[in-house]
């Protein structure tokens, strides 16, 4: 089933366009990636599927809801059901890591503190925090660790639908493999679907189960790393020598 | 090592030679840059010839110079060639060859005047249709959020209380004391020359009850709470705070800018209270002191001439100035784009603007109350 359905999307800032006709399916259980060379519009089409973003034209349907013809009660009832991952991580910096993962739980619950403390301790275990760190507050914290809380915070709800804006970015290899097994986890565990931006060639490698290379605004292929591989264009060739 | 770096040029037959001598780096290439240009490659020749035999190091610019003098041969069908003993000179030069673009110059296109003009004219306007938006929308989710309580953020709103206004009643407490004496000395010296000592009082009464005291709370507010909220939210929104907020279902308004919008109305009435009593002590410690009026003698006389209605007057300013700064600044911190710089205008905007809504809030104010005799 297809959680996500992009069709003839358009998107243009003032004169400049950036997705010009882009189509994509994304099905339920996969670990979806975008690609492609920057600046091609893989950070706004994650944050157009969000709806932080408005495109030009076309249409983009998320869990089934068309997101632009979105009433306000769906569209709150469908931000509970995704995690978002930002690239920096955009913990709220006037709370601590624990309040920043607790905060979804204490507004969209009626759980007791108790419960939530729980949660909160099991998903900082969960990716790789130590439980020392949780009463720290973002500015005290480093970069890879702010990812790893935001990824905390992303899975407080246990979404369904994971965004992952270059999850690997800025984290040392140790954590960067960490992550992927973490991924993979997930994805087996509670058949979380995940689209994430990479540009992480051993992360592609492990976790993709699919991926579409954005290039000259549209979609240039879609398929496994495979099919991937078979076709030839500058930036596949390039950026996928080392696996070629 | 003391080189001298320095180009000869040899005209022969037909050639050009450039020879050149020493090391060439982005700090010695001015002269050569001039020597270069004012170089005529005239048809008389057909050879340029540089000879880089004699150079011990060159860079990219250094190169870059090379490959316009290659251009320009190549345009009037010139050979240009270079000898050297160093391949990788020669592999510099024809990177920079391929590597170079003329024309390209990066430097913003100046707008002309008019068309300038024009653009800020537009601009200008839309923010009055921006600012209204804005406001449209504040109105939409206070009815979309208060018609349940459990819909308000209490403990925002407790929160914002004590962050920006509790720790403001001292400065405004101090400030409208000064200005209760300010005003008091100088009519003091006035009323003394016409022996109308008693009528500081009416005075006193009548301008800061109905004026001075709103505007001074209302100035410092928006200096105070204004800027906080601006840089605040611009900041939230830099670090993508606001959006992580949005994709987790957190509206904004309702986490952020109501709650301070209605602190922001409730508080704002509590600090011109107390700056109407601080600026009424400075001027009564004045009346005293400058004019020799008892306090029960003050007293007696501001509850004889000053009515009640007066005080009112100067309330109700209140929660239209809160409004106003409050609005005005969250818009400006919304307003902020994704870089630093804009931070600090749009915090400059938020008290400028604030400061000059709320003068228009009063002036209206006070052609509405003389018109309804109040
Ligand atoms: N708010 C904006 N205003 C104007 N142009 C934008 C804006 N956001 C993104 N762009 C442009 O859209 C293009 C795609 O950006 P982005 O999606 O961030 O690229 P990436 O694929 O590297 O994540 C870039 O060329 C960028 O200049
Ligand atoms: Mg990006």
């Amino acid at each position: 089933m297809a959680l996500i359905e992009v069709k003839d999307l358009i998107t243009s800032f003032d004169s400049k366009v950036v997705h010009n006709g882009l189509n994509l399916e994304i099905n339920e259980g996969e670990i979806y990636g975008l690609l492609g060379p920057s600046g091609c519009g893989k950070s706004t089409l994650m944050r157009e599927m969000v709806m932080l973003e408005e495109y030009t034209s076309g249409s983009i349907k998320v869990l089934g809801y068309e997101i632009n013809a979105i009433r306000s009660k769906e569209a709150q009832k469908l931000r509970k059901k995704w995690g978002v991952l930002f690239q920096f991580g955009a913990l709220f910096t006037s709370l601590s890591v624990s309040e920043n993962i607790a905060l979804p739980l204490k507004e969209y619950t009626d759980l007791s503190s108790k419960i939530i403390d729980e949660i909160v301790s099991f998903k900082l275990s969960l990716v790789g925090l130590k439980q020392s760190d949780a009463h720290l507050y973002p500015s005290q914290i480093s970069g890879g660790m702010n990812k790893k809380a935001a990824l905390a915070r992303a899975l407080a709800l246990d979404p369904k639908l994971l965004f992952l804006d270059e999850p690997t970015s800025g984290l040392d290899p140790i954590s960067a493999r960490e992550f992927d097994d973490l991924i993979l986890k997930l994805k087996d565990m509670f058949n979380l679907t995940i689209v994430m931006v990479t540009h992480d060639l051993t992360s592609i490698n492990n976790t993709l189960d699919k991926m579409a290379i954005i290039d000259n605004k549209k979609i240039a292929v879609q398929g496994d790393l495979n099919s991937v591989l078979n076709t030839s264009s500058p930036f596949i060739d390039t950026f996928f020598k080392a696996l070629k | 090592m003391n080189v001298t770096s320095n180009l000869e040029i040899l005209k022969t037959k037909d050639a050009i030679e450039l020879i050149f001598k020493g090391s060439f780096d982005v700090f010695n290439i001015s002269t050569i840059e001039k020597q270069l240009s004012s170089l005529r490659l005239t048809n008389e020749c057909n050879n340029i010839i540089v000879d880089l035999r004699s150079v011990e190091s060159i860079d990219t610019s250094f190169a870059l110079l090379l490959s316009d003098c290659k251009k320009r041969a190549i345009s009037s069908s010139l050979k240009f060639e270079i000898l050297s003993n160093d391949e990788t000179f020669k592999d510099v030069v024809e990177l920079t060859y391929r590597n170079s673009h003329i024309k390209s110059s990066f430097e913003i296109e100046k707008i002309p005047f008019f068309e300038n003009l024009g653009r800020q004219t537009i601009k200008n306007i839309s923010f009055l249709r921006e600012i209204s938006l804005f406001i449209g929308t504040i109105f939409v989710h206070m009815f979309y959020y208060l018609n349940s309580y459990k819909n308000l953020r209490i403990k925002e709103i407790f929160f914002e209380i004590n962050e920006s206004i509790f720790k403001a009643i001292g400065i405004i407490a101090l400030t409208s004391f000064l200005i209760g004496v300010v005003v008091a000395y100088q009519s003091a010296v006035q009323l003394k020359q016409y022996g109308a000592n008693i009528f500081i009082v009416d005075m006193l009464g009548l301008s800061l009850l109905r004026e001075l005291s709103p505007m001074i709370t209302a100035i410092i507010v928006a200096g105070r709470s204004g800027s906080a909220y601006a840089a605040q939210i611009g900041v939230m929104k830099i670090t993508q705070e606001l959006d992580a907020m949005r994709t987790m279902g957190f509206d904004p308004y309702a986490f952020l800018v109501l709650p301070r919008i209605i602190t922001l109305m409730i508080m704002m009435t509590v600090l011109i209270f107390v700056s109407d009593i601080m600026s009424l002590l400075g001027g009564m410690l004045i009346a005293k002191i400058e004019l020799g009026i008892e306090y029960s003698l003050f007293i007696d006389r501001f509850r004889e001439a000053i009515d009640v209605r007066h005080f009112f007057v100067g309330m109700l300013k209140a929660p239209f100035f809160g409004f106003a700064i409050a609005s005005i600044s969250l818009y400006q911190g919304l307003q902020v784009k994704n870089d630093t710089q804009s931070i600090g205008i749009n915090t400059t905007r938020s008290v400028v603007q604030s400061i000059f809504i709320v003068i228009i809030i009063d002036a209206l104010f006070s052609i509405l109350f003389t018109s309804l005799g109040i």
